[in-house]
């Protein structure tokens, strides 16, 4: 099955998004097909996390047409929340729910937006922790794990409503060093699984070996979109080749 | 002067007389008020003027006047209006037992509704995204991720607010009502010991309040089981 014949899930057109006076994104266009992997990078500032927060409506954009799963985001939309429980998204911070234990963070949506029996959403729950290989931490506290395992048990949870699109927001930025790689592990099984994802990371190790392509964003724009190995050798623009410079010399 | 114990220990006993009206409005007036409060949290955080504003002036009145006051007003001012002596509510009106439970919960509303409106503000925003994120529905979030935070950090305030309306109880006593504080004016009146007889009743109250205190603290830990020691 070839990703590139198929209609995009998600669409991006022209959108504009401002905060106050300062413009956040600039004209974004970006269309994304089902099972495609797309990495966001670009310095701090740079519309980022907007632009991905704006695909759920964490954000509403200002202009332009965004589309995921063939239905238009817009002011007047009245089950935008049908649509969030088709986008799944994990956060830097993790944002468990503190007075959840593991599985229950899991069960909650199942219950309340799947409609699942309790007995069925702790089943659902169980195999989605297992997925991210943690399911002896079923009955702890989030405070009680390690940020690693916060952010796996955070994918899960976001996984387990069968989303048709996974968003990252810099999902290792909050992490320990040696936690980087069980949560990038994950996510590398879960590209290799076929999910669609947009990943917004600063791991570019992760971006050159798993995406379909990447996205250098810089001052809410995106500069270019290429395929990793282009993009890593043969950037076109110079602030992506400043970027790469200062990103790549450590 | 002599502190004579035995009129101590006599009258104890007989203050405890009382005790069940003092508790009868603390726990009327306790759950009244939680409901009422909440319902005014509801308009406070609703988002919409015409709701926000009305629970901010009730807030900004019951909080800025005596409980005492409060207390006179219902029970001395309002059966002056024949509207509310033909209403239904004189019932409740003409007992002062009414007045004084209708006085506290009004009032403990008022404060209720401002410390959960405390602990709301306090729930990170990071837990309503998520909570948006997995399609969970507007009043679901509330329920289900927002309250439960909420109210944990709401306890600590709301325990200080408990023992206030243990202690406001007392102003019953001004309009007949045999509370505690009543039980010990008429054995001060019999007995014309003032001041054994108040010490007394301060032992009481202090008794209770640490009984509450010591109960609040037992909920907050249980209700922070999940956060890391």
């Amino acid at each position: 099955m070839t990703a590139n014949t198929q209609e995009p899930i998600i669409i991006l057109k022209d959108v504009c998004k401002f905060f106050g006076q300062f413009q956040a994104l600039r004209n974004i266009n970006l269309e994304v097909k089902k099972g495609e992997r797309i990495v966001v990078c670009g310095p701090s500032g740079s519309g980022k996390s907007t632009m991905i927060r704006c695909i759920n409506r964490l954000e509403e954009h200002d202009s332009g047409t965004i589309i995921v799963a063939g239905r238009e985001l817009t002011g007047t939309m009245k089950d935008i929340d049908a649509v969030r429980s088709e986008v799944g998204m994990v956060f830097q911070n993790f944002n468990l729910f503190p007075h959840l234990t593991v599985v229950k963070n899991l069960m909650l949506a199942l219950k309340l937006v799947r409609k699942m029996k309790k007995e069925q959403a702790h089943e659902v729950a169980m195999g989605f922790l297992k997925r991210v290989r943690i399911p002896e931490q079923a009955d702890k506290y989030p405070s009680q794990l390690s940020g690693g395992q916060q952010q796996r048990v955070a994918i899960a949870r976001a996984l387990c409503m069968n989303p048709e699109v996974m968003l990252f927001d810099e999902p290792t930025s909050a992490l320990d060093p040696e936690m980087i790689s069980e949560v990038l592990d994950v996510m590398i099984d879960l590209a290799n699984d076929g999910l669609t994802m947009i990943c917004v990371t600063h791991e570019m190790g992760f971006a050159r070996s798993v995406a379909d392509s990447i996205v250098f964003m810089d001052h809410g724009e995106i500069v270019e979109m290429k395929p990793p190995k282009e993009f890593f050798e043969n950037p076109e623009s110079d602030r992506t080749k400043l970027f790469l410079s200062q990103i790549l010399t450590h | 002067m002599n502190l004579e114990i035995s009129l101590i220990l006599e009258s104890i006993p007989k203050m405890l007389t009382g005790i069940g009206v003092t508790l009868q409005l603390l726990v009327l007036a306790s759950l009244l008020g939680l409901g009422l409060g909440v319902i005014l949290l509801l308009m406070r955080i609703s988002g919409r003027r015409y709701l926000s504003f009305p629970a901010f002036i009730y807030a900004y009145f019951f909080r800025g006047t005596p409980i005492l006051v409060q207390i006179f007003v219902i029970y001395h001012g309002l059966p002056q209006f024949d509207i509310v002596r033909e209403s239904v509510f004189w019932i409740l009106l003409r007992e002062p037992f009414g007045c004084a439970t209708l006085a506290l919960t009004l009032n403990s509303a008022a404060y209720v509704s401002e410390i959960l409106r405390g602990g709301y503000l306090g729930v990170e925003r990071g837990f309503h995204e998520a909570g948006m994120a997995l399609g969970l529905k507007k009043h679901h979030r509330f329920l289900y991720v927002t309250m439960p935070i909420a109210i944990r950090l709401a306890i600590p305030a709301y325990s200080n607010e408990f023992i206030s309306m243990l202690k406001a109880t007392s102003l019953a006593s001004t309009i007949t009502l045999l509370d505690m504080t009543g039980v010990a004016r008429t054995i001060v009146a019999q007995t014309f010991a003032p001041y054994e007889i108040f010490i007394s009743t301060a032992v009481i109250y202090l008794v209770m309040t640490t009984i509450f205190q010591r109960g609040f603290g037992i909920f907050e830990k249980l209700m922070s089981r999940h956060v890391k020691q």
